[in-house]
């Protein structure tokens, strides 16, 4: 019985007066997808911080694959295998798409310290970011700015570059905010067709997207865990639907 | 063993009589700073201004320094204020490195002006003679003048603690220091709290300008040369806290002097080394808030 | 339609931002060689024009690219200065030798305050900066330093030994002046070679989001001290080149003034293209070479206006200006 992909024990955290999370315990086995759930503001996005070591907890630990991370630096997380995305589409707006994706084929083979040699040489960056875009139907879209893409096109390319990562462990954080139903769609093929071998904790507000993709779901509100369960227990839950399920509309 | 003691209390007042000048420049740059998020690099140009005005009310011989800060103070505030709803309209719209990059060009032009109306001479307020004169007491000598900085700054610091603290607009001041999107859904008109706080800040800047000519002389060069003592107050107080400028000025004065005096082989170097250590220990601000 | 591998290469590397070497880049380097052959009284000013844009191309490489809003680096233009000035004067007189002792002053400048500086982020940076060379400024100033650095008269009289032991440096500056342009060919090369590379392209990751490269393993402030270093050793040569081309090294080294020229310079010409470097440099200086002969203060007053005209109307700079239209023509173009 290996460890866990990723175990979340006893997360607090408070700014100043403010307790953001409280007591949050996840535990993410080798290949599983779950999904995290509930309102704003109930601390969903600043759990990602914690795990991924922008924001360090008040309380709790965090073990990636066996290994403690809890006071590990983020880029050391990366290094491990660690992975996410941003709420707000995170890129290189001045960058052409082949240079963001590329930066991560760099950044994951250590050649971000080179200073010789031109980077368009270096087959592990050229290649690899050749491969993937086309894989991800981006090709066409090689040397464009990021700046100038639409808001839809550049999601796809944010999860083009945490795959390039080839991490274990994936944190997304609302992949289909703002997307248009065509490209959530797309997403959803995306998501569904990635490796098992690879560990995905999903935040998200799109129910038919985590109820596709997910197997277990855990519910997050006011910072403590409401309830988790499987997708069916969830659905089935009345408290579920009293505090989040209940009103919403899905396109 | 009592003329280090009467040389202690001599450089204590001056550290502490340049601290409070530091301070009241500072004021209004840590707003501008912390609160409003600008790179004014010009700040320092409306205490040159302020002072620069008064010499030339006092020179034509109808005020003193008295009947001439005011005054000049509140032109300067005006100045500010016409300046704020033009200029710096442009300089709010650009990023950090566009923002600095006005502000130094509005530097220069102001200077250019300066040396156009006043020639590159140093230039200091005349004082009366009763300000002229140090008190005794036995061995130990103290400036009238200093002290007058002194009681005269505290005084306005305690004026501006008590707005704050007190009244309607200290309060509003406040919230939008807090918590500007906040401030803004309770109704409270950001910008143009920010406005009058940019006035007023440039007012004490030009005060800060006017009541220190003697330590610091006026010459065209006088807004870029005191600028980075200023601009280092406001750092190591911590962008946007007033008390913190205020120890941090006073700090900064009595090591600057104490520094000059008994380590005079080092000159000013003792000084950014130290803002330099304290940045690196406290990046935020020494006394910033958590 | 089926993609095959070496397509799809090719369209990925023409993705990536061209910075190779072309013949638009021999076109200062035939002008200032043809201006050698047209007239001797300017090389002087030339060799001045050449000192700045090596000091722009330096701040342009930690500004433009790596958004390091330095507006210290006139300490390492000081460093390098008096580096070469008391390395002249006590060790050898050979100006490669110099230039070499400049450059590792530089480096080393870079490495120390580097990691101090670029720990902090905004405009706390920016004071970090401004506080360090204002610091070394003071040093310089300083009693206890006079002997080393000579106080407010500076460094002067020491002896600059032949070029390549054949060339010597003449009155006129023809020696220097090539000397100069050797030097900024040089320089232009390095940037070049670092902005190719993939450390080129980390550091443009890092100037446009942090936090993304921190969140993909890329440790942030080692990377932009190895920049600053390298910046900084740059800056140094220029500070080098003049200080043993006026055989003079003065206080005026280690002023903010340069620190300012040198981002009139890059808001003219434009960051992040080094192009925009060498255009700015060469109108600042010829600009105020001939205003300061007029008229110093009222030359302030047009930089000032240049300022925040241009900041306000084209913060791209000419070359940014002229990257701008050219891309406008070409989207035109295939439009069609």
């Amino acid at each position: 019985m290996s460890a866990p992909a990723l175990e979340i024990a006893g997360i607090s955290k408070s700014f100043g007066g403010l307790r953001v999370a409280r007591d949050i315990s996840l535990s993410l086995p080798v290949g599983a997808r779950h999904a995290l759930i509930g309102p704003n503001g109930a601390g969903k996005t600043t759990l990602v911080h914690i795990v991924s070591g922008l924001v360090t907890p008040s309380a709790g630990t965090i073990h990636l694959a066996g290994t403690d991370i809890t006071h590990v630096a983020p880029e050391r997380r990366v290094a491990l295998g660690l992975a996410r995305t941003f709420q707000i589409s995170s890129l290189f707006p001045s960058l052409s798409v082949v240079e963001n994706v590329g930066l991560a084929f760099e950044a994951r083979f250590g050649l971000d310290r080179r200073i010789w040699g031109r980077v368009r040489d270096r087959p592990e960056i050229v290649d690899g970011a050749a491969a993937l875009l086309e894989r991800l139907g981006l090709l066409e879209l090689a040397a464009r700015r990021v700046a100038d893409l639409p808001y839809g096109q550049r999601r796809l390319v944010e999860i083009a570059l945490v795959l390039a990562l080839e991490p274990k462990t994936l944190l997304l954080d609302e992949p289909a905010a703002g997307l248009a139903a065509a490209d959530r769609g797309a997403l959803v093929d995306l998501l569904l067709r990635l490796p098992d071998t690879l560990s995905i904790l999903v935040i998200e507000h799109d129910m038919s997207l985590v109820f596709r993709l997910a197997q277990r779901i855990t519910v997050l509100v006011e910072g403590r865990i409401l309830t988790e369960g499987t997708v069916a227990e969830i659905r089935a839950d009345p408290r579920v639907r009293d505090v989040y399920l209940g009103t919403r509309v899905h396109a | 063993m009592l003329s280090v003691v009467a040389t202690f209390a001599a450089l204590f007042v001056d550290g502490v009589a340049y601290g409070m000048i530091l301070f009241l420049m500072s004021v209004g740059l840590t707003v501008t700073l912390g609160v409003m998020r600008i790179a004014n690099l010009a700040h320092c140009a409306f205490a040159m201004a302020g002072g620069y005005m008064a010499f030339a009310l006092v020179q034509s011989g109808h005020f003193t320094l008295f009947t001439a800060l005011p005054l000049a103070a509140l032109a300067t505030m005006i100045l500010g204020a016409a300046l704020e709803r033009t200029v710096y309209r442009w300089v709010y719209l650009t990023g950090q490195l566009g923002q600095i990059l006005m502000t130094i060009g509005l530097v220069f032009i102001i200077v250019a002006t300066a040396n156009l109306l006043f020639g590159s001479n140093l230039y200091a307020l005349a004082l009366p003679d009763w300000l002229s004169r140090s008190w005794s007491y036995g061995a130990v000598a103290i400036s009238a003048y200093r002290v007058f900085i002194i009681g005269v700054s505290a005084g306005i610091a305690a004026v501006l603690w008590a707005v704050l603290e007190y009244t309607d607009f200290g309060a509003k001041l406040r919230a939008a220091v807090d918590n500007p999107r906040m401030a803004r859904c309770v109704g409270i008109d950001v910008p143009w709290v920010f406005s009058i706080t940019f006035s007023i800040g440039c007012g004490l800047a030009a005060a800060a300008g006017i009541l220190g000519t003697q330590i610091m002389p006026l010459e065209p060069w006088y807004a870029l040369e005191y600028l980075v003592p200023v601009l280092m107050v406001v750092a190591v107080g911590g962008l946007g806290s007033l008390k913190g400028s205020f120890y941090a000025a006073l700090v900064l004065g009595i090591v600057d002097t104490f520094g000059r005096y008994y380590v005079p082989a080092a000159g000013a170097f003792v000084i950014y080394l130290a803002v330099v250590v304290l940045l690196l220990w406290r990046p935020s601000g020494v006394f910033a808030r958590a | 339609m089926a993609v095959t591998q070496a397509d799809r290469i090719k369209t990925a590397r023409n993705g990536f931002a061209r910075h190779r070497l072309s013949w638009i880049d021999a076109l200062p380097f035939l002008f200032a060689a043809a201006l050698y052959s047209i007239t001797s009284r300017y090389l002087p000013l030339g060799t001045q024009v050449m000192i700045q844009i090596v000091f722009a191309m330096s701040l342009d490489l930690a500004l433009g690219y790596g958004g390091i809003d330095s507006l210290g680096h006139v300490a390492f233009f000081g460093m390098g200065a008096y580096s070469a000035g008391l390395f002249a004067t006590h060790v050898s007189s050979d100006p490669i030798l110099g230039m070499l002792v400049a450059a590792v002053a530089g480096a080393l400048t870079g490495l120390i305050t580097g990691p101090v500086v670029l720990r902090t982020r905004g405009l706390t940076l920016v004071m970090m900066t401004l506080a360090v060379a204002t610091m070394l400024q003071e040093l310089g100033n300083a009693n206890a330093m006079k002997p080393v650095t000579g106080g407010a008269d500076g460094l002067f009289g020491y002896k600059i030994a032949p070029l390549f032991g054949l060339f010597p440096f003449d009155l006129a500056g023809r020696t220097g002046y090539w000397y100069a342009l050797g030097i900024v060919a040089i320089v232009f090369f390095i940037c070049k070679v670092v902005v190719n590379s993939p450390f080129g392209l980390a550091i443009r990751g890092i100037r446009d989001n942090p936090v993304r490269m921190r969140m993909l393993g890329v440790h942030v402030t080692t990377r932009l001290v190895t920049l600053y270093s390298i910046s900084g050793a740059l800056a140094a040569m220029a500070g080098g080149l003049s200080a043993q081309v006026t055989k003079l090294v003065g206080l005026d080294s280690l002023a903010f003034l340069l620190s300012g020229n040198a981002l009139v310079m890059l808001i003219l010409g434009g960051t992040g293209s080094l192009y925009g470097a060498i255009v700015g440099a060469t109108i600042f200086v010829v600009l105020s070479d001939r205003a300061a002969a007029v008229d110093p203060f009222n030359w302030l007053f047009v930089i000032g206006f240049v300022l925040i005209l241009a900041v306000r109307f084209a913060p791209q700079g000419i070359v940014g200006l002229l990257t701008e239209w050219s891309r406008r023509a070409e989207a035109r173009r295939s439009a069609k």
